[in-house]
Formats: C-alpha cells, sequence, structure tokens
C-alpha cells in the first residue's frame, strides 16, 4: 500500500477506488457477527467461496464473497445479504449455498424460501422488513456491508474522510467546539457531554503541559450488551478515525483501545485495521502530510467487570491490579501515569467522525433535544426479534419493543425491559401514573398506545434505571424481577473489586435479603431493610459499581413490590423461576411415553414405562429442570 | 494436533520492557500454555521489571488468568444476563453433572475445563456455550454432548 502525503491523495484513492467498481458486480455479504458465528455461518461462508472459485459460473462478473459484521438481524441467522438486490436470505445453511448461486447469482431469479416471513409477507429487500425499516442506521450504516479486514473498502464507505476534512479545514478547538454544540454525550452509560470532557482536559494540559492520553473503552462489561463488539468488530475503522479525530482536537500522540479480552475477533480486527491504518499513512508520523503524529495500541481487557470503570482502565493499563480510585482527581485532571487522559466508550468515538462530516447543527437536529442523535441497543431477551438496532433517541419504548422488536413471541406476556445491565434498572411494560414524573418522547415521534417511555438518557434516569450502554433485554411473565434483581446482585457481588466496606459487606447483605425471598423466607419488612440498604450503597461507595449496584434491586421493588410479596407471603413464585418455590409436573394429556426425561433425570426420580405416561417424584426431585430441557413435546409444565 | 508452544523467549520478545505490557504478556503466556507458572510468572516480572508480588495480586485479580494447568478443551457455558433468563444456570448445572466437576474445574483426565462466562455477545441466541473457540448457539444438554464427542 502506498502511503498517503496529503489529503488531496485520500481523496483520489477513494475515486480511484469506486471507479474501478462494477456496480453490477453481484455481492455476497454473509455475516459473521457473533450471532451468526453461532449458528454456523462460518460453514457457509466457506460454501460460498468454494463454490463461486470452484465453478466456471455463466455469469458476465465473478461475485465477490464479503465476510462482514453483524447484520443486526441475529435471531434469523446465518444472514446473508445478495447487493445490488438487497436480498436478505435469512436461516442459510451450508447446503443452500449451491441453489442460492445457481438461482440468484446465474440467474438472477429469488430463492423465495430463504426470504424472511412474516405473518404470510415474504420480504424481499432487508429494507422492507419491519425490523429494519424502523430504523435509523448511522454508526451500523457500514457494518455488515464494509469488509472489516479491507481498509479500501473502508475507504469507499468514506472512512477517513472526516479525518482529512479535520485536519485540512478545521483548528483542534474547532472540533472540540463542533462536538461540544453537537450535544454528543457518552454511551458508556453516564451520559457525560463529551467536547465538555475534551475542553476541560484540554485546559488541564495547559496548565501543566506535558502529554495527552485518549483511550477508547471497549471493556463492554454490561452481561447482554454486545453494541460495542459489534462496531469493532464490523466497521474498526470508525473509531480509530474517532480517536485520530479527538487526538488532533486535544493534541494527543498515543492513545488506547481497551478491549475485553472475550472479544478475540474484535481485537483482530482492530490490530488489521490499524497496521492497514499505518500503512496508509492515516496513523504514525506525519499524518496525511498535515505534521499530526498519532499512533494506537491495544490492550486486552482480562475478565474484570469493574474494570469498564475509568479509574480502573487506567491501573490496568499502568499494569496494576484494576481498583477504582477515588475522583477527584478525575482523569481529564490526572489520568494515565499522573497526565490528563480522555475516556470515552467506542461508540462514542464512533459518532465523531459523522458529526465532523455533517456538521454540529445537523447532529444536534437528530434524536431528543438533550439526548441527541442515535443509540445502537441490542435488543435481546424475550422478544421476537433480538439483534442489534440503532434508532434516534426519543423514539419510545414501546416502538422499540413492539415494532422493531415485534413484541413477545409466543403465549408470554410483555412484562418488564432491563437496562443498562447491572447498573441499570428493571422497568415495567405499564408504568402507572405515580411515575410519570419523567417526560414523554416528542410530539414528532409516532407514538405506540403503550409504553410510551422516551428512551434517552435523562428519561431513563427518571424512571430509577440508567440508559446504559445499550443492553435492553426485554421480560416477559415467565421472568421472575426477584430472581433477576438476585442475579444481578451476585455478579456484582463476584465483581466487586472489595475495596470499599459499604460495597463489599453492602452486596452481600442485599444478597442475603435476595436469597431468602427466592425461598419464599423473610417478611415484609425485610423488603423495606432491603431498600434502606440499597440506598446506603448508593451514598457511601467509592466507584460507580457500588453506587449503580442497587439499581436492579431498587426498581424491581419499586415497579414490583406485588411479586417480592408474593414470594415472602404466599411463599409463590408467579413467574415459576424461583427454585424452591415451584415444582415440575409431567402433563398426562401431552406425555406421549418417549422415556428421554427419566433417562435424562439426575435423581432417577422419574417414573413410567415406554409409551406409558411418565411421573416424578416430588420428593426426591431437585428441581434441575433437565427433564423439561428435553422433553421433545414439552410436557414438563412449572407449577 | 496443536501446533507445538512457542517458546516463552519469542513471546517475551515482542513486548518493550515496560509494566504496561504485564498484563498483554500474562494473557499471552495464558492462551499459548493454558496456564500461568510459576517459573513464567517470574520471568515476565523481570523482562517488564515489576515486583513478582504484584504480577501474583494482577494475575489472581483477573478472572481470565489461570495459576493452574486447565484441559486441553475449553467449555464455557454463558451466564449473561439473556442466557441466565434462557436457562443458562440449568445448563451449567448440567455439565457439572455429566463431566462429573464444578464450575471452574478441570477434568481429572485433562481433556475438558469447564467454566461460565458473562455473555459472549451472542445474547440472539442464547443460551450460548462455546466450545473452546466455537459458539453454540440455542445449546441445550443434547447439543453439547454431541459436540464434545467430536473434540
Ligand atoms: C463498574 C463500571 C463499569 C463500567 N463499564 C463500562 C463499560 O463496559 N464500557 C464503557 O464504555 N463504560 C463503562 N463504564 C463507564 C466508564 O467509567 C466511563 O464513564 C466511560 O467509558 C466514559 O465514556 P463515555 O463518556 O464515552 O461514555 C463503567 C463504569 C463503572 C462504574
Ligand atoms: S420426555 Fe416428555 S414425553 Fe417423553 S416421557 Fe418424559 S415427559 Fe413424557
Ligand atoms: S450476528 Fe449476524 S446478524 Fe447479528
Ligand atoms: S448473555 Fe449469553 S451471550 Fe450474551
Amino acid at each position: 500500500m502506498q502511503r498517503l502525503t496529503n489529503t488531496a491523495e485520500l481523496k483520489v484513492l477513494r475515486d480511484n477506488l469506486l471507479q474501478a467498481q462494477d456496480p453490477h458486480r453481484p455481492i455476497v455479504r454473509v455475516c459473521r457477527g457473533p450471532g451468526c458465528l453461532a449458528v454456523g455461518a462460518d460453514k457457509v461462508s466457506q460454501a460460498f467461496q468454494s463454490a463461486i472459485q470452484s465453478q466456471n459460473l455463466e455469469v458476465k462478473v465473478q461475485p465477490l464473497v464479503k465476510d462482514t459484521g453483524c447484520h443486526g438481524f441475529c435471531s434469523q441467522g446465518p444472514l446473508v445479504n445478495l447487493a445490488p438486490a438487497n436480498l436478505c436470505y435469512v436461516r442459510v445453511k451450508p447446503e443452500d449455498v449451491e441453489e442460492i448461486v445457481q438461482t440468484t447469482l446465474v440467474k438472477g431469479a429469488v430463492v423465495e424460501r430463504l426470504l424472511y416471513s412474516d405473518n404470510g409477507t415474504r420480504y424481499k429487500s432487508a429494507a422492507d422488513i419491519p425490523f429494519y425499516r424502523m430504523q435509523q442506521k448511522i454508526i451500523l450504516q457500514n457494518i455488515g456491508v464494509i469488509d472489516p479486514l479491507d481498509i479500501h473498502d473502508a475507504i469507499m464507505a468514506g472512512a477517513y474522510h472526516s479525518l482529512a476534512k479535520a485536519l485540512i479545514e478545521m483548528s483542534p478547538d474547532d472540533v472540540i467546539r463542533t462536538v461540544e454544540i453537537s450535544g454528543l454525550r457518552g454511551r458508556g452509560g453516564g451520559g457525560f457531554p463529551t467536547g465538555y470532557k475534551w475542553k476541560r482536559t484540554v485546559e488541564n494540559a495547559r496548565e501543566n503541559p506535558g502529554p495527552v492520553y485518549i483511550i477508547a473503552n471497549g471493556e463492554e462489561g454490561d452481561p447482554g450488551a454486545f453494541m460495542d463488539r459489534a462496531i469493532m468488530e464490523g466497521d474498526p475503522h470508525a473509531v480509530i478515525e474517532g480517536m485520530a479525530i479527538g487526538a488532533y482536537a486535544m493534541g494527543v500522540n498515543q492513545g488506547f483501545l481497551y478491549v475485553r479480552h472475550e472479544y478475540p475477533i474484535a481485537i483482530r480486527h482492530l490490530a488489521a485495521a490499524i497496521a492497514q491504518a499505518r500503512a496508509l499513512g492515516l496513523l504514525g508520523k506525519n499524518i496525511l502530510g498535515a505534521g499530526f503524529d498519532f499512533d494506537l495500541q491495544i490492550n486486552r481487557g482480562a475478565g474484570a467487570y469493574v474494570c469498564g470503570e475509568e479509574t480502573a482502565i487506567i491501573a490496568s493499563l499502568e499494569g496494576r491490579v484494576g481498583e477504582p480510585v477515588t475522583r477527584p482527581p478525575y482523569p481529564s485532571q490526572q489520568g494515565l501515569w499522573g497526565r490528563p487522559t480522555v475516556i470515552n466508550n467506542v461508540e462514542t468515538w464512533a459518532n465523531v467522525p459523522h458529526i465532523i462530516d455533517h456538521g454540529a447543527q445537523w447532529y444536534a437536529d437528530l434524536g431528543a433535544p438533550r439526548s441527541t442523535g442515535t443509540k445502537i441497543f441490542s435488543l435481546v431477551g424475550k422478544v421476537k426479534n433480538t439483534g442489534l438496532v440503532e434508532v434516534p433517541m426519543g423514539i419510545s419504548l414501546g416502538a422499540l419493543v413492539e415494532e422493531i422488536g415485534g413484541g413477545v413471541p409466543g403465549q408470554g406476556r410483555f412484562k418488564a425491559v432491563q437496562t443498562g445491565g447491572p447498573s441499570g434498572g428493571i422497568i415495567p411494560y405499564e408504568l402507572k401514573e405515580e411515575f410519570t414524573d419523567y417526560h414523554f418522547h416528542p410530539p414528532d415521534v409516532k407514538p405506540a398506545d403503550k409504553m410510551e417511555l422516551s428512551v434517552d438518557f435523562d428519561s431513563m434516569a427518571q424512571t430509577g434505571s440508567i440508559m446504559g450502554g445499550g443492553g435492553m433485554i426485554v421480560m416477559d411473565d415467565h421472568d421472575c424481577v426477584v430472581d433477576l434483581a438476585r442475579y444481578f446482585l451476585r455478579f456484582l457481588e463476584e465483581e466487586s473489586c472489595g475495596k470499599c466496606l459499604p460495597c463489599r459487606l453492602g452486596l452481600k447483605g442485599m444478597l442475603e435479603f435476595l436469597n431468602n425471598f427466592s425461598q419464599g423466607k423473610g417478611a415484609p419488612a425485610d423488603i423495606d431493610a432491603l431498600e434502606s440498604l440499597g440506598k446506603a450503597l448508593v451514598d457511601g461507595s467509592l466507584c460507580g459499581l457500588g453506587r449503580t449496584a442497587p439499581n436492579p434491586v431498587l426498581t424491581s421493588i419499586r415497579y414490583f413490590r406485588d411479586e417480592y410479596l408474593a414470594h415472602i407471603v404466599d411463599h409463590h413464585c408467579p413467574a415459576g423461576v424461583c427454585r424452591d418455590l415451584i415444582t415440575y409436573r409431567i402433563d398426562p394429556e401431552i406425555c406421549n411415553g418417549c422415556t428421554l426425561c427419566a433417562q435424562t433425570c439426575p435423581q432417577v426420580c422419574i417414573t413410567g414405562a415406554n409409551q406409558q405416561l411418565h411421573t416424578i417424584d416430588q420428593d426426591a426431585c431437585i428441581r434441575c429442570g433437565a427433564c423439561m430441557d428435553v422433553c421433545p413435546v414439552d410436557a414438563v409444565v412449572v407449577d | 494436533m496443536k501446533p507445538a508452544r512457542q517458546d516463552i523467549e519469542i513471546i517475551l520478545e515482542q513486548y518493550p520492557r515496560h509494566p504496561q505490557h504485564l498484563i498483554n504478556l500474562l494473557q499471552d503466556v495464558q492462551a499459548e500454555y493454558s496456564y500461568i507458572s510459576a517459573e513464567h510468572l517470574t520471568l515476565i516480572c523481570d523482562h517488564v521489571g515489576v515486583p513478582v508480588t504484584q504480577a501474583w495480586s494482577v494475575a489472581t485479580f483477573y478472572k481470565s488468568f489461570s495459576l493452574e494447568p486447565r484441559g486441553e478443551h475449553e467449555i464455557k457455558v454463558c451466564l449473561g444476563t439473556t442466557c441466565h433468563l434462557k436457562g443458562g444456570q440449568r445448563l451449567v448445572e448440567a455439565c457439572e453433572r455429566n463431566l462429573g466437576v464444578a464450575r471452574g474445574q478441570t477434568t481429572d483426565d485433562l481433556k475438558f475445563t469447564l467454566d461460565t462466562v458473562k455473555c459472549v455477545g451472542a445474547c440472539a441466541l442464547a443460551p450460548v456455550v462455546m466450545v473452546d473457540e466455537d459458539y453454540l448457539g440455542e445449546a441445550n444438554m443434547v447439543i453439547l454432548k454431541k459436540r464434545l464427542e467430536q473434540v
């Protein structure tokens, strides 16, 4: 690759690449995001490669097969998209590939059975599928489209064009002002204004001259979220470019990408992208001949939730145990090696090139007034269409779950959503009047008839939850809020670094209450005691982990006190989840006597002859649920 | 067959001698040898210039490091939020019963280590299990058993 020595050469490169492209050349985009990989996308991709290489296809132009990042519609994976028609084939198996090649690539016809269909409608173009139609893709626009391992593909899609613009048309202060006016707020959960953080850091560095550092937070510790992963895997150049622009604005020469080690593909794609950007002179010394030096290094997280906290990241980068330290001083004052440091979330950085490209006002007009822009959510749990969605902030929660997500599948009833992971809360489907001290969505967004909570930083915070990184987990009536609150507490108790007393002991104490409740023990007054213990943690803990840890518990009590009472007073788990309060039973109407459950039961407490009704010995049953998981006809029911 | 292990020296030489590379080095050694032996820990410390006590506390603080040998294959059952709601807990218990080890432990024949993770980013297909680098979506014990027979 030839090093680019000025911004004009970048434009020439892009123009040449675009011109060399044949607009009629079919492109097969195989999703290799985590969801599709989990259902065999690898084999599909290989099947396409070999089918196209091995045959002398009777086509004018050889199709191009691209492995891409997540297409978003993960529940329908493996996904294959065919350009130029934007055909979307779902649940593609390696065996289907031959037919796709012959029918679509050679004859130009559609393989009807592989199209997505819903309620009798078959969707040919991905753009018409309701899941995609209602989204507004800005950060996701290249993800699933470009080959993340090919910088030329990214450049054709516009990568580094904003960096060039910033370098020649804008002063560093212009960049900071633009980001400030855009209203961009941090996507890592807290929603701190990004431009303001940058401004403060530069001011601190002026008072105390020396190096400034920037860090991308790719720890993504929320156990139910994968937006940052999708960005790093599917469009790594967006993060690199955003950081390079930030580096230019703040006079930074060295940046760090702190990435969770459970994301090996993200690490590989980022490393490749950095190497290619360096080779083109988009990173390193004298970037695009503008006299600006900036380089990036990847550091892997090592499996600790608390290491997503900014001071813990700094400790970890310095080779120390990832324990948070008291702020102030804030990283913008004394961060990495005591120097002013800016830490932004991966998605925050990926927003920056778009703001520079289209201007502050364009961005400020997107989304809601005090929460500008779009937000990516991983919409998962008990919802029909699961995957990654990008929507303008201010959309109603109902529209997100019911219209994009397609509602709760099967017989379930939509009960709540959990946002913000262990630091967030559980927001009920029916927000009763007394809780409506938040503002509703702006008038120009089509209201859904239910769940009109506006999805923006401030409205979410007013419910007692937080926007968080973007995990959005839909719960139905078979999910127990007491169990979920207990799950998060257990998670946090394990992940608490143990440094400060309120967090260490408080979490233990809270967990004890919940353990009792889940066994039907305790008294109603314990709920109040649990609440006040939670509030003590909010006030007394050192870092965000402890201060936000009670959120799932406090919100679930606030909105679902009845469910707590059912456990404690009636010794009953309405959702049928808490193990000590349920029994498994085999429905005689449904059981066909296949004997699978009896063979699986670890307690050997299921009896019944072949083709006869099976029964569970309740005294010996440990309620492991193995019979329910194995029963082919769903005859095992929970009471 | 696994390729021969990279020499520890080669791994060390990939990083400059600076404390900031401690965690990266621990990870590379963990990945290559599946655990960090006392001898390797000392070599790493000498290379990056941190006291052994500090490296030891780092290696025990982070979950991804193991100071004991691990099994040839790693089974990681996801217990992220979505997988929890979709029965991940039952799946780990089933694994524990089937392999005869508790989570975090390695089978006697050093073939499998059973572990849990908190979200591998494939929540849309919960519950998810990873066998080494492979993902299994919408997993259950039947699927997992079949997969384990292949390794
Ligand atoms: C316990 C804890 C875990 C956190 N985990 C993450 C994380 O996984 N990813 C992230 O971007 N921010 C996380 N944060 C927030 C960071 O501390 C920091 O505020 C954020 O990265 C700043 O970036 P932003 O302003 O772009 O959001 C966490 C905070 C706490 C207290
Ligand atoms: S597995 Fe189901 S159908 Fe088969 S015997 Fe057991 S309960 Fe009956
Ligand atoms: S992983 Fe393929 S659509 Fe998300
Ligand atoms: S919760 Fe299991 S993959 Fe995300």
